[in-house]
């Protein structure tokens, strides 16, 4: 039994099953990249392109080190996002990765929809490596993974992600992979950073970290992008983080162990402090490694399908 | 001499209230009769009707035909014949081409162009810009561009946002008889979006264009239009707030017209859903609660036109990503079937109302009426509300095809017009 669909442009409609298979199929992969040697020839003979429209290191670094692991041809194009038309580069960016035989194609663009956009004029396996504010994708399925692995389950998991709410496709992602496989979602930011009818997604919304706390399992703070400030999104960095900042303080208060996950990379003693980022209930860097492990699965559940 | 005779019409005359099956005998371009079992003087020429509607000359009063300046996207040749075809004997063009139409030279330039261009049997007619350059600073010679043909003043595509000059402008306008027709926006609380703001832009984590931004724009203008006593239009209305605004603005007495555009009571912003590009306009594609409210203003009279907003894009300015692509789609073509199939077949609008909002009202607003009656001249639009097509944006006479309605079946097409003395059948 494979996946539903041919692509993983989001998770929002990705059924249980689908999910379910991904994670699983992890497992198996993060037991063979801790192997000493950690390479399958499972995709060997598949060319894969990396085409990032936006800076990513991590994510891109991510992706390559899976698609070698799975021993594919690996193509990396970097297209600045500052070239005079975003659009047209996608697209004839898209019409010479048809014309180069492309197998998959893993996308990463500042414009919501654009992973869809591909998948409809190419032949490839497309998979969303983050398109504007919309989906990451796999991003949600690491963070899944890494948390049914340190808890055992999803379904009744209380998980709340903090932050950015508005412009952070790693929280849409969560929401509509966690809701999936039966975990309460809550998130908690500034009313400025929180979208419109958000409540309608089936989370609960707050706005005082204070308040959330006391009934969750696991924190997913995002990442503050610093130019929010600049935008009059909040009043200052500094006011940011005494309110909104996940602190060592504020989690003692809670009077339980509350998990820790960030999608990095972090900004140090802002939505994070420094000693919780480095403290014993964070996961960062096992999502890293279960990066690799769950992009694996993905690329390789993909590059399979009959 | 050339006799034509519109046989066996079904003949909708909202000014008069007529609706009856009738002979419409036109001599040289001039109406000669109207009445049943008209005799057919040797060497006429006999247009059956039987079934199809005969209206006074349809009118959409919000169109882009992009010239001068944008001439890959539509001429003023390309557009005047998808308005031909789309079952209207005239338009008015929004000046936001390039230059803006803000010089009497140019007013005259439009209208020669359309004289010029399919026999001129669709009349143009100019809106200028309500201020130099559409930049909202200072206004347009408006004396003079009225004085040259111009029927209406707009900055269309912008909104003017800087209060006092909105306030001189409506002052001044009225003068002179033209409505101020606003694109209601709040520059500050729209910039950035795309698509409405609400539950679906956030599903989709596409920035989103908030109601309140048009409609804190007309809650200022009906202040201001109540302020002056001029004549305000709203252009593209797209809330169920700006519905009722308008409602209660005419219920006062204030000086206030409206427009709807098709797609704004077809769609809603579920549409986006598919990234499709053709569902990105401005104002955005709204909710289905705003869908409704929209309808029943059209009802109530509350708003008083269709109008379409088409807005030409070539395919390759379209064809990028959602944040990139242009805003506006066509609508020339598809606006008479959209407003069959979404509102007279639903029975929520009937057909005396339909010509209203395509003729009687918005000829009254520009000040261009035309009447069904012996020694009037003919302009007339031919409609069949049964006829039953498929939208093939491949088949527009319009330059650009960017439409949202491709493969959609709709009912209701226009058949023909007839104006400035010449008939077209289709």
């Amino acid at each position: 039994m494979g996946l539903s669909s041919r692509h993983l442009l989001g998770l929002q409609g990705t059924p249980r099953e689908d999910i379910q298979l991904i994670l699983d199929t992890a497992v198996s992969f993060k037991e063979i990249i801790n192997r000493p040697i950690k390479k399958v020839p499972t995709l060997q003979g598949k060319t894969i392109v990396n085409l990032f429209f936006e800076n990513s290191t991590r994510t891109r670094t991510s992706f390559e080190l899976a698609e070698r692991r799975l021993s594919a041809d690996v193509l990396n194009f970097a297209a600045s996002t500052s070239s005079v038309s975003k659009g047209e580069t996608l697209k004839d960016t898209a019409r010479n990765i048809e014309a180069m035989k492309i197998d998959m194609v893993v996308v990463r663009h500042g414009a919501a929809g654009s992973a869809h956009f591909l998948s409809r004029i190419i032949d490839a396996n497309v998979i969303n490596g983050g398109d504007g504010q919309h989906e990451h994708p796999t991003q949600g399925l690491l963070d899944m993974y890494t948390l049914r692995e340190k808890f055992g389950r999803l379904e009744g998991l209380h998980v709340c992600i903090v932050g950015d709410i508005l412009h952070s496709r790693v929280a849409r992602s969560n929401i509509y992979g966690l809701k999936t496989m039966g975990a309460r979602v809550s998130v908690c930011g500034p009313a400025t950073l929180m979208p419109r009818g958000i409540e309608r997604m089936g989370v609960e919304v707050y706005h005082h970290l204070d308040d959330v706390l006391p009934t969750v399992d696991a924190l997913n703070v995002l990442r503050i992008q610093m130019e929010r400030e600049a935008g009059g999104y909040f009043p200052s960095l500094r006011e940011f983080h005494r309110y909104f900042g996940v602190t060592k303080e504020r989690l003692d208060r809670a009077g339980r162990p509350i998990t820790i996950l960030h999608p990095g990379p972090i900004n140090r003693d802002v939505e994070l402090s420094a000693d919780v980022a480095d403290g014993p209930q964070s996961l960062i860097l096992e999502q890293v490694q279960n990066g690799v492990a769950v992009r694996m699965a993905v690329l390789y559940l993909l590059g399979t399908q009959s | 001499m050339t006799t034509t005779l519109i046989q066996k019409g079904r003949l909708i005359d909202p000014a008069t209230h007529r609706d009856e099956t009738v002979d419409i005998l036109i001599t040289d371009g001039v109406i000669t009769a109207v009445g049943s079992g008209l005799a057919v003087p040797p060497g006429t020429a006999v247009v059956p009707m039987e079934g199809r509607i005969v209206a006074p000359g349809f009118i959409d009063i919000h169109v882009h035909l992009r010239e001068p300046g944008y001439e890959h996207k539509e001429t003023i040749e390309t557009g005047s014949r998808s308005a031909a075809y789309g079952g209207f004997t005239a338009v008015c063009c929004m000046p936001n081409t390039n230059p803006a139409i803000d010089d009497e030279s140019l007013v005259t330039f439009v209208m020669s162009q359309a004289k010029r261009v399919n026999g001129g049997i669709v009349d143009v007619y100019p809106i200028a810009s309500v201020s130099k350059g559409r930049e909202g600073k200072t206004l347009s010679p408006i004396a003079e561009l009225v004085s040259a043909g111009a029927v209406g003043l707009s900055d269309d595509g912008a909104p003017v946002f800087d209060a006092k000059v909105m306030r001189r402008a409506l002052e001044y306008a009225s003068m002179y008889g033209v409505p101020v027709m606003q694109h209601c926006e709040i520059p500050e609380l729209a910039k950035g979006g795309v698509m409405n703001e609400g539950f679906v832009s956030t599903e989709l984590g596409l920035p989103g264009i908030p109601g309140i931004a048009e409609e804190i724009m007309i809650a200022r203008d009906l202040l201001l239009a109540e302020y002056t006593g001029s004549r305000y239009h709203v252009c593209h209305m797209s809330t169920a707030r700006s519905v009722e605004l308008v409602r209660e603005a005419k219920r006062k007495g204030i000086r206030v017209t409206c427009e709807v555009t098709p797609h704004h009571f077809t769609l809603t912003d579920d549409a986006v859903r598919s990234f499709d590009t053709n569902t990105k306009m401005n104002p955005p594609l709204r909710t289905a609660e705003d869908v409704e409210a929209v309808i029943a203003g059209l009802q109530d009279g509350t708003i008083d036109v269709i109008a379409t907003d088409h807005a030409p894009h070539s395919l390759d300015e379209k064809e990028v990503d959602y944040l990139q692509a242009p805003f506006g789609i066509v609508g020339l073509e598809t606006a008479i079937g959209l407003t069959v199939s979404m509102l007279v077949e639903k029975g929520r609008l009937n057909l005396m109302q339909m010509v209203e909002k395509f003729s009687t009202n918005p000829r009254r607003i520009i000040g261009r009426p035309v009447e069904v009656k012996p020694g009037a001249p003919a302009c007339l639009t031919f409609f069949d509300p049964s006829a039953e097509w498929t939208v093939k944006t491949s088949d527009f006479r319009s330059k650009s095809k960017n439409s949202p309605f491709e493969g959609r079946t709709l009912r209701g097409r226009a058949v023909g017009i007839y104006n400035n003395g010449t008939l077209l059948q289709y």
